[in-house]
């Protein structure tokens, strides 16, 4: 291992002291309080995990750190130290010189983060060369012994690609690498691996944990992903709307929460569902292929049976074809070749030769209630519609069954008037749950309903989905990449890779080895409640 | 990820559309104030012209450029006419034939739009590639000739008007209508079996109505200075009838001799886009929910 450390980087000493600190953000005409007085406390050499669900103010705490606060937030009270440095009064000319030389920050979105029309290299390089830490060869040579830290595929050459020509997972390390080429003091790591699939995603934890410990950078990981931040942190900070809830280290913290906030958050892991199993088909996909355009083949030669009244999952990493899989049951993508039963009779290729009954026995719940609720229109409408359309009710009728629907879902009559604007995540995908029942389906297609989602709304929202399935007997084909969720609510799981079904069973066959090797990978690759998981993991796949 | 606390978009309660309104006006900045206050004075005259002026709008009643006087506060024009009671029955008729002919387009440009974001296919390109040929020659060049070309009767003149015009609310009713169409609640609703009519009227069209407003007002503007400069140039609105475009032109002279009388359709012309303009900017901030920081 290369030793920087220089007197002033001795690990332990304190790097960051924040003291009560306020933050408040200004939105309908009035300043509301986002952080509520937290004090944190970071030694240098320190990772800390901040974890919370959305809108616990765990982004504006750690860009709080760096000084920094979004457009339209301010600073009300309290004092950040950096190094013995105030930031809070710090010119912003002050602040400039120390971004990106001695604090950096990596984004979620790699993508949107780099600059599409220039070379990798230009701008890892950028802010080394910028601030005047070396110069353009030396920075680029350092580049390179970085790309080679962090396991980049070519470290020589892939900095004279653009952006468009890596992977997520290795753009997600070249932001790494960008951040670490001042070596900074600091590294706020923002939900680094959100968007990555969960075979990407231990590669790059593994690269971002070894690198901050080569060079004994502090860092601030922020995440809703409670494994994840087993794996990084030596330290961890439990948020609730803006205040903390607990703080320990983290072994204590995983072994015995104290809060029962905390409790709650670990507890969601804990979902079940008995398997059971039927020969009662209702949906038979039989050797379906299926295309965008003429070229590119995403469904090969898929053939699914799915049992009535169970839960049948795909799961699969982005790419692999699931969702495709739905558009074509569905009508929206048409098969090139195969054919698709339900109920014992052949579906119609394309949406518009179907008839209403069969477009109502087949429903779909999208992933983002954002964007599959119509923002214009009131709950009344959003879920009335599909009633009053397949001519099950009229008038008045529609209302009172709008409120039966309601209470199905867990939310009262005081909702009906109200705009998707106006609700949370998990109430507009309640919503979104409620008007594919109104239509009294057979089988509904869950698109990764939950990814969305915060982890406790998360398991709120398939405990809903448990007791309609038990209450109606709806089939659920039930799509997602978290393997979580598939081992929480599924009876059969339908392993798909590239397009192809790679392993299709009841849970406990497919959960448990032996395992095609495709299935052991992504299995294998789920982080655990475990701190040890990932040293482990690297470990036994070394061998 | 949001930073809004989950409790504070729950507590928000609803509100009339009265209420709305109120709290929109209350926060309205001096400019909009200052806009909506002239498009009402301008509205307010072009409606009660003729009760309002005290001479009609083609009679001479005295003599050629009379200097401005207690019978005549803008004077005479070179024929004897009264040019305040000129100017309020210009505003009524250049008003009224821009709002038609931008209600026209609209009609044309924004059905069109629509209907070519959500069918896509060969019917989209053909449009679009139309108007793309269209867009690229000059709106005042295009127009002069195709006016030479059919006569300068007035409904040639918002029928020209309104077709060349359309193509921009096409490309706007287009591209607004396709970044709906392709949200998952437009899926959700063809996976039920909507109809393209339901489709387009429920799911989209009041998604889309915001910028549509903004533009509307706008492509007023636009069209209000085109036909003026027209009728400057003695193709646009025909004598007798009174238009500021025309007045201007037919008063110019006067300019070098320091008279006002040219100033003052200028300035109504001047005027009324300004105040257009400020408050379609106040209603585009408004909706497109952008916020100044701090």
């Amino acid at each position: 291992m290369k030793s920087k450390s220089s007197d002033a980087r001795v690990k332990g000493s304190q790097l960051i002291e924040i003291r009560g600190l306020k933050i408040e953000g200004y939105s309908d005409d009035r300043w509301h309080p986002i952080i509520k007085g937290i004090d944190l406390d970071l030694k240098r050499g320190e990772v800390l995990g901040l974890i919370g669900e959305s809108g616990a103010g765990k982004s504006t705490l750690g860009l709080a750190a760096m000084g920094y606060t979004k457009p339209g937030c301010r600073i009300s009270a309290g004092t950040i130290s950096f190094d013995g440095k105030d930031l809070v009064n710090a010119s912003s000319q002050e602040l400039r010189e120390m971004w990106g030389s001695k604090i950096s920050y990596v984004a979620q979105s790699a993508s949107a983060s780099f600059n599409p029309a220039h070379k990798l290299m230009d701008q890892v390089v950028e802010s080394a060369t910028n601030h005047g830490v070396m110069d353009r060869a030396k920075a680029e040579s350092d580049a390179v012994d970085l790309f080679g830290r962090l396991q980049l595929p070519n470290p020589q050459t892939i900095g004279s690609r653009y952006p468009h020509q890596v992977s997520g997972g290795q753009l997600q390390r070249a932001m790494t690498a960008m951040a670490m080429s001042c070596r900074p003091d600091l590294i706020v790591f923002d939900e680094p691996t959100t968007a990555l699939d969960v075979t990407t995603q231990v590669e790059v934890l593994a690269a971002m944990r070894r690198i901050v410990e080569e060079f004994n950078t502090a860092a601030i990981y922020i995440t809703h992903d409670l494994a994840v931040v087993a794996q990084m942190a030596h330290r961890i900070m439990v948020l609730r709307h803006g205040n903390l809830v607990e703080e320990a280290n983290t072994r204590s913290m995983l072994k015995a929460p104290t809060q029962d906030y905390t409790k709650s958050l670990w507890a969601v892991r804990s979902l079940q569902k008995p398997e059971s199993s039927s020969t009662d088909i209702i949906l038979d996909i039989n050797a379906v292929h299926a295309s965008y355009g003429n070229k590119i083949k995403v469904l090969d030669d898929v053939s699914v049976k799915v049992p009535r009244g169970s839960t049948v999952a795909v799961v699969g990493e982005s790419g692999s074809g699931k969702s495709t899989l739905a558009r074509a049951i569905t009508g929206l993508l048409p098969p090139s070749a195969g054919h698709i039963s339900f109920n014992g009779t052949k579906l119609s290729n394309r949406l518009q030769d179907r008839d209403r009954d069969m477009l109502r026995r087949i429903q779909m719940i999208y992933q983002s209630a954002d964007t599959a609720l119509n923002p214009r229109q009131t709950v009344r409408d959003i879920i009335g519609r599909p009633i009053e359309f397949y001519g099950m009710n009229k008038g008045r009728k529609t209302d009172n069954r709008v409120a039966e629907l309601l209470d199905a879902i867990e939310l009262d009559e005081s909702f009906i008037d109200r705009y998707p604007g106006e609700l949370s995540g998990g109430q507009k995908q309640r919503i979104s749950i409620a008007r594919a029942l109104a239509a009294e389906p057979d089988l509904i297609i869950c698109d990764e309903v939950t990814s969305a989602l915060d982890q406790i709304v998360q398991e709120e929202i398939l405990r809903l989905l448990m007791k309609l399935q038990k209450d109606t007997n709806v089939t659920y084909l039930f799509i997602t990449h978290d393997i979580a969720t598939v081992r929480a609510i599924s009876d059969e799981i339908v392993v798909m890779h590239k397009g192809k079904v790679v392993q299709q069973g009841l849970k406990s066959k497919v959960l448990n080895p032996p395992h095609p090797a495709y299935t052991e990978l992504l299995l294998s690759s789920v982080p655990q409640m475990d701190p040890d998981w990932l040293s482990n993991l690297l470990q036994s796949r070394a061998q | 990820m949001t930073t809004e606390p989950q409790d504070i978009r729950s507590i928000r309660t609803r509100r009339s559309f009265v209420q709305n309104a109120k709290r929109l006006l209350k926060t309205a900045p001096i400019s909009a104030w200052f806009g909506m206050i002239v498009i009402a004075f301008y509205l307010f005259i072009a409606i009660f012209a003729p009760v309002l002026a005290p001479f009609s709008e083609s009679d001479a009643i005295g003599k050629a450029y009379e200097q401005p006087s207690l019978a005549h506060w803008f004077g005479t024009d070179q024929i004897g006419r009264d040019v305040l009671s000129r100017v309020m029955y210009g505003a009524r008729n250049t008003i009224g034939i821009a709002l038609l002919t931008v209600m026209i387009s609209f009609a044309i440009g924004g059905v069109l739009g629509v209907y070519a974001a959500v069918t896509r296919g060969w019917l989209d390109q053909i449009l679009s590639r139309l108007v793309d040929v269209l867009m690229s020659i000059p709106v005042l060049i295009f127009s002069l000739m195709l006016l030479a070309m059919f006569g300068k009767e007035l409904y040639n003149l918002i029928l020209i008007l309104a077709v060349l015009d359309s193509t921009r609310v096409y490309r706007l009713a287009r591209n607004t209508a396709l970044s709906v169409a392709v949200q998952d609640f437009v899926e959700a609703a063809r996976l039920r079996g909507e109809k393209l009519p339901w489709i387009v009227l429920r799911e989209i069209v009041p998604n889309i109505l915001p910028p549509l407003i903004a533009e509307f007002g706008l492509r007023f503007c636009f069209v209000f200075l085109t036909i003026s400069a027209l009728s400057f140039l003695g193709v646009g609105i025909q004598p007798p009838t009174a238009d500021w475009g025309s007045m201007v032109a037919e008063s110019k002279t006067l300019i070098t001799y320091g008279r006002i009388q040219p100033l003052i359709p200028a300035a109504s012309i001047a005027l009324l886009t300004v105040a257009v303009n400020f408050v379609v900017d106040w209603f585009l901030q408004k909706t497109s929910g952008l916020r100044d920081e701090k």
